[in-house]
C-alpha cells in the first residue's frame, strides 16, 4: 500500500503525486535523492515532475546517478512497480529503465494543455485495470516530451490521441519496459485525480501502483 | 595534468530543435545563407592519471553524452 515519492532538488510534483496517492487510498511517503534506500514496505515508486538538478546536462540525466536510484534499480529488477511522470520518465530513459530519450519538443516550445491518451497496451500491471482502448484526459506541461526511441522494439502503453504529439515517435505519451511494470509517462495524471481539475482519469494509474 | 575537450552534438538525424532556432532567428537578422545549424556542447576538463582520453571516454559513455541521441569527440588539448 506504501508508495515512495522521489524528490531530488528541483522536483516540483511531489507533492501532487503525494495527494493523488491519497486519492487513491494509499499511503505515501517521500525519499530524498541522497537516501540509500527506500522506506521498507514499499509496494511502488513514483518519480515526480518538476527540472531535477535544474535539467543541467539533460533532463533526467544527473538525476538518473543520484544515490536514491540504486535501490529504485533493485525495487525494479524484483519487479516491483514504478511509474515515472515527465521528468520521472526522462529520469527512468536517462537510468536505462526504460528504452530511449526523450527529446525537446517539435515545436521548439514549453507546451501546457490538456491532451486526449488512448491505453495502447492493456497487458501491463499499470493499464490492466483500465478499460481496453480507453482515452483518457490528462494534461501535459514540459520542454522536453518528445520520445525518441524504437517503436518496433519498446512497448509503448499510452499514445497521443488526434493532436500533435510533440514530434513524439509513433505519437508515444508513454513507454513500459519489457515487463510491464516500468512506465514512464510525458502527461501529468496526478493532476487530473480531482474534479475540480476537470478530469479524473489519472486516478487509475495511481489505483494501480496502490493495489501493488 | 592534461587538458581535455570533450565535444557533443546531436545525432545526424535527430531533431535538433535548439539549432532550428537558432537558424530561424539568424535568418530574421539578415544572414540568408545559413542552410543549417547545430548546436551542441563543449565540456573542458583538467584530469590527472595516464590515460586521459580512455578515462574521458569512460564519462562520456556513463554520463556526459547519450548515445541513442547524441555524438562525442574527445581532444587532449595540452
Amino acid at each position: 500500500m506504501s508508495v515512495a515519492v522521489l524528490r531530488f532538488p528541483g522536483s516540483l510534483d511531489h507533492e501532487s503525486a503525494a495527494r493523488a496517492i491519497q486519492a487513491a487510498g494509499g499511503t505515501a511517503s517521500e525519499v530524498w535523492h541522497d537516501d540509500a534506500e527506500l522506506p521498507a514496505g514499499t509496494r511502488a515508486v513514483v518519480i515526480p515532475g518538476g527540472f531535477s538538478y535544474g535539467d543541467h546536462l539533460r533532463p533526467g540525466a544527473i538525476a538518473s546517478r543520484a544515490r536514491a536510484m540504486d535501490d529504485v534499480r533493485r525495487h525494479a529488477a524484483r519487479g516491483g512497480l514504478v511509474l515515472g511522470i515527465c521528468n520521472g520518465f526522462q529520469v527512468l530513459c536517462e537510468a536505462g529503465l526504460l528504452p530511449g530519450a526523450l527529446r525537446p519538443n517539435a515545436t521548439l516550445s514549453f507546451v501546457c494543455r490538456q491532451t486526449t491518451l488512448q491505453v495502447t497496451d492493456a497487458e501491463s500491471p499499470w493499464t490492466a485495470a483500465l478499460p481496453a482502448g480507453a482515452r483518457l484526459s490528462i494534461p501535459i506541461k514540459n520542454n522536453s516530451g518528445a520520445w525518441f526511441g524504437d517503436p518496433g522494439t519498446a512497448r509503448v502503453a499510452l499514445r497521443y490521441v488526434g493532436e500533435d504529439a510533440l514530434g513524439s515517435v509513433d505519437a508515444a505519451a508513454g513507454v513500459v519496459d519489457e515487463r510491464g511494470t516500468v512506465l514512464g509517462l510525458m502527461p501529468h495524471p496526478e493532476e487530473a485525480c480531482d474534479p475540480l481539475l476537470g478530469s479524473t482519469d489519472g486516478l487509475g494509474l495511481f489505483r494501480a501502483a496502490v493495489a501493488a | 595534468m592534461s587538458n581535455v575537450v570533450i565535444t557533443v552534438m546531436p545525432k545526424q538525424g535527430v531533431l535538433d530543435p535548439q539549432g532550428q532556432a537558432v537558424q530561424g532567428a539568424l535568418a530574421r537578422l539578415g544572414f540568408s545563407g545559413v542552410e543549417d545549424v547545430r548546436v551542441g556542447k563543449r565540456i573542458e576538463l583538467s584530469l590527472e592519471g595516464d590515460d586521459p582520453a580512455g578515462e574521458a571516454r569512460a564519462m562520456c559513455e556513463r554520463l556526459l553524452a547519450n548515445a541513442l541521441i547524441e555524438d562525442y569527440r574527445v581532444e587532449i588539448v595540452s
